[in-house]
């Protein structure tokens, strides 16, 4: 007999290409099937009017530990993640100490398995200490569990360290992530430069801070041929840049994150610093160009970026707060608008947070494909809710959505075949 | 509570602040004037009313404008600078904002480097009034205002008349804040500066923009003169040499004179002379620089009274 039997939603699954109103049964924590079940089942879940979808992933994470719990820890990030229909998180090196060694991969492996809530997949360090100087071991890294590399937090400047970076990674086909900063143009900047920056008197990071870097990266990854990826893209000059290296055939790929297609600096008029990130919240032009990158697939992810801070780091005015927004809990309904303003079908928008991810990280993950883990998200497309972030289930409490409308919401998560979340019993 | 006038709150700046706001304050500001010329300079208006100046940034004129603009008022007036204040000793913004206002002022007169300081300390203080002394680059209403009495008393009125505003204009919160001014009292403003003194996007305060300062004297009624502020400065690479700027950017007798004989010079201070502003130029019959100085007393007499000093509503 089936363990658990999903009935009557209107199941998406991108890599499988469904997109029907049918059943979705799991036996042993797998996916058994997808399609019209005939049988008896132990316990059976009422998807009617709700989309049931692979769990998320969400490969862009911050969660502060080993070293700054305060902030976030692996199990208040693991229950944030679900909460979002996230079972897969991949997070990143910046933790205290860094992931630079096999020790921390392992740690932080080992302790989402006993929090058991989320797969946690570590992005291990491109260098040593974040330093920018030395590589680390990367095949040592991959082999306990990095899936991609990166110095996310800072770019990797210097552009003989990144020609080796990117020449030595690619020897092994691992995926380099870049969080693509020209530290000199952006130095002493807390928000976008430009009119707002100005009336506000704020120092500004001008968008040629991002798409300098991106180019120079570009031609290096030309010169080295291997597998570049921009992170958290945000200005109408890089995703140009972006799809021009891919027409060329080029191995460079890129993500978004919700904020980026969602708001502009508009949002800091107020000195908002719950809307300060880097890079930076930009113009509507650059919000449009990244909703024209997603749609046309340029930009084949979404992930969050998500960065929890402490309060204490977050009020102390515009200019001296910390750069980072919680996104966990929002990725799913932030991105919903994307289907509603018909910018992508749902299938292509879930693609975005399951299957792309996946492949783009070798990951057996984010398909209901036979034999597979039994990861689901089970969402309301259609409801409404205010967001409260004093409601959030991570520690973080710096979101821009603050008492906002958000139109979708996760109904349960399933983790391994088990309902890990079920909305309003968290 | 205390009834303000003017419809004044607070006082952040001069974004959102409507033409009356502006001109009652100035009006109010020159009333003022008399008593800080009289041999007794006191007036009952502030009695039992406490200020406090928490300075975080250094000041001499503008603290002391203060302090004393609420003595002759009769205010019980409180002075903290952040070299002695428990900032050192690792206190957050917050925390010395609040525990401040739990002693009940009537009023915090607050500097900063960082922008928007009383925006964000406005949404925890709820029963004090903050009047912006200057935050980072961003505004600085008072010193506007004390500008307006001063062109009031020099030329009357400063409708469709040019101030040429000339130097650092990427890091000044007066630049911001006349241009801002410029629009609602309808003056018009040139700027005046090597692009690496600019902000992004500035000619959208619908100002002219000059790099080079001898196209732009011809016409102004105004020359007001900013202070090169390095301590803002990342790099060296904002000018070449002070000897180049001076040459460039300087104000001497000579564009003094092509600009015209009707034209006056201003300066917020503190002035660097033989930078922006050679010192001929500084201590001529054009300068209206220390009456500036003069008009600020009156005008942050104005600034206390309009948020303090009105009946008491029980």
């Amino acid at each position: 007999m089936t363990d658990i039997l999903i009935q009557h939603g209107h199941v998406i699954d991108p890599a499988n290409q469904v997109d029907d109103v049918c059943d979705v049964w799991i036996s042993d924590g797998k996916i058994e099937g997808v399609g019209k079940f005939e049988g008896e089942a132990q316990k059976i879940m009422d998807a009617t009017g709700l989309i049931v979808c692979p769990g998320l992933i969400d490969m862009h994470v911050h969660l502060r530990e080993p070293g700054e719990e305060w902030k976030e820890d692996i199990e208040s990030g693991s229950r944030a993640a679900i909460a979002g229909g996230i079972t897969s998180i991949c997070t990143m090196p910046n933790t205290e100490p860094c992931m630079d060694h096999a020790g921390i991969i392992i740690q932080v492996i080992a302790r989402a398995k006993e929090v058991g809530l989320c797969n946690l997949h570590p992005i291990g360090a491109v260098s040593r200490n974040l330093k920018g100087k030395e590589l680390t071991e990367m095949r040592e890294l991959s082999r306990h569990g990095a899936v991609a590399f990166s110095d996310d937090g800072k770019a990797i400047w210097h552009a003989g360290v990144m020609r080796k970076a990117l020449e030595y990674s690619s020897s092994f086909n691992f995926l380099i992530i870049q969080h693509a900063e020209e530290k000199q143009l952006t130095e002493g900047g807390a928000i976008n430069e430009g009119w707002v920056s100005t009336q506000l008197g704020v120092t500004g990071m001008p968008v040629e801070g991002e798409d300098s870097m991106i180019a120079r990266d570009i031609m290096l990854t030309r010169l080295t041929d291997a597998r570049y990826h921009v992170a958290h893209i945000s200005s109408k000059g890089a995703v140009e840049q972006v799809r021009l290296a891919q027409k060329e055939g080029l191995k460079v790929t890129t993500e978004a994150a919700p904020h980026h297609f969602a708001l502009t600096e508009d949002e800091v008029l107020n000195f908002n610093a719950d809307a300060k990130m880097s890079p930076p919240l930009r113009t509507e032009e650059d919000r449009l160009a990244v909703i024209e990158g997603l749609k046309d697939g340029t930009i084949a992810v979404i992930a969050t970026d998500h960065a929890p801070h402490h309060e204490d780091d977050k009020r102390c005015g515009l200019s001296c707060a910390a750069f980072g927004i919680v996104g966990l809990e929002t990725m799913l309904p932030v991105s919903l608008a994307l289907e509603r303003s018909g910018a992508l079908s749902m299938s292509d928008l879930i693609a975005k947070m399951t299957c792309n991810p996946a492949q783009l990280l070798h990951l057996d993950e984010g398909s209901l494909s036979k034999g597979s883990a039994a990861d689901i998200c089970i969402f309301d497309p259609k409801k409404e809710w205010i967001l409260n972030r004093d409601k959030l289930v991570s520690k973080g409490r710096n979101t821009p959505w603050h008492g906002k409308t958000m139109i979708g919401q996760v109904q349960y998560t399933l983790k391994d075949g088990r309902v890990v979340f079920q909305n309003g019993e968290l | 509570m205390l009834q303000p006038l003017f419809g004044l709150k607070h006082l952040f700046g001069i974004a959102g602040m409507s033409r009356e706001q502006i001109t009652s304050l100035v009006n109010l500001g020159d009333n003022f004037i008399d008593i800080n010329s009289r041999s007794v300079k006191k007036a009952p208006t502030l009695r039992g009313r406490t200020v406090i100046n928490l300075f975080f940034e250094n000041s001499t004129r503008t603290r002391t404008s203060f302090e004393i603009a609420g003595k002759r008022l009769s205010a019980d007036v409180i002075n903290i600078s952040a070299s002695t204040s428990a900032t050192k000793k690792g206190e957050t913004l917050l925390d010395t904002g609040q525990t401040l206002a739990a002693m009940q002022p009537h009023v915090l007169v607050i500097r900063h480097s960082v922008a928007g300081t009383c925006e964000f300390l406005s949404e925890y203080l709820e029963n004090t009034a903050l009047i912006n002394a200057g935050d980072g680059s961003h505004e600085h209403p008072t010193q506007i205002l004390t500008d307006l009495l001063t062109l009031k008393h020099n030329i009357g009125d400063i409708k469709g008349k040019t101030m040429t505003i000339v130097g650092d204009i990427a890091h000044s919160r007066v630049a911001r804040s006349h241009l801002l001014a410029a629009k609602i009292m309808g003056y018009n403003v040139r700027l005046v500066a090597p692009k690496t003194l600019l902000p992004a996007f500035v000619e959208n305060y619908g100002c002219e923009v000059f790099h080079d300062f001898d196209a732009a004297l011809q016409g102004t009624d105004i020359l007001y003169m900013l202070r090169v502020q390095t301590e803002r400065l990342t790099t060296n690479c904002y000018f070449p040499s002070i000897r180049e700027y001076h040459e460039t950017y300087g104000l001497n007798m000579k564009r003094l004179k092509a600009a015209g004989d009707h034209c006056m010079v201003m300066h917020p201070g503190p002035m660097n002379r033989g930078v922006e502003i050679s010192t001929d130029v500084a201590d001529s019959i054009k300068s209206l620089i220390l009456e500036q100085v003069e008009h600020g007393v009156a005008i942050r007499m104005a600034a206390l009274t309009a948020l303090c000093g009105g009946a008491t509503e029980e």
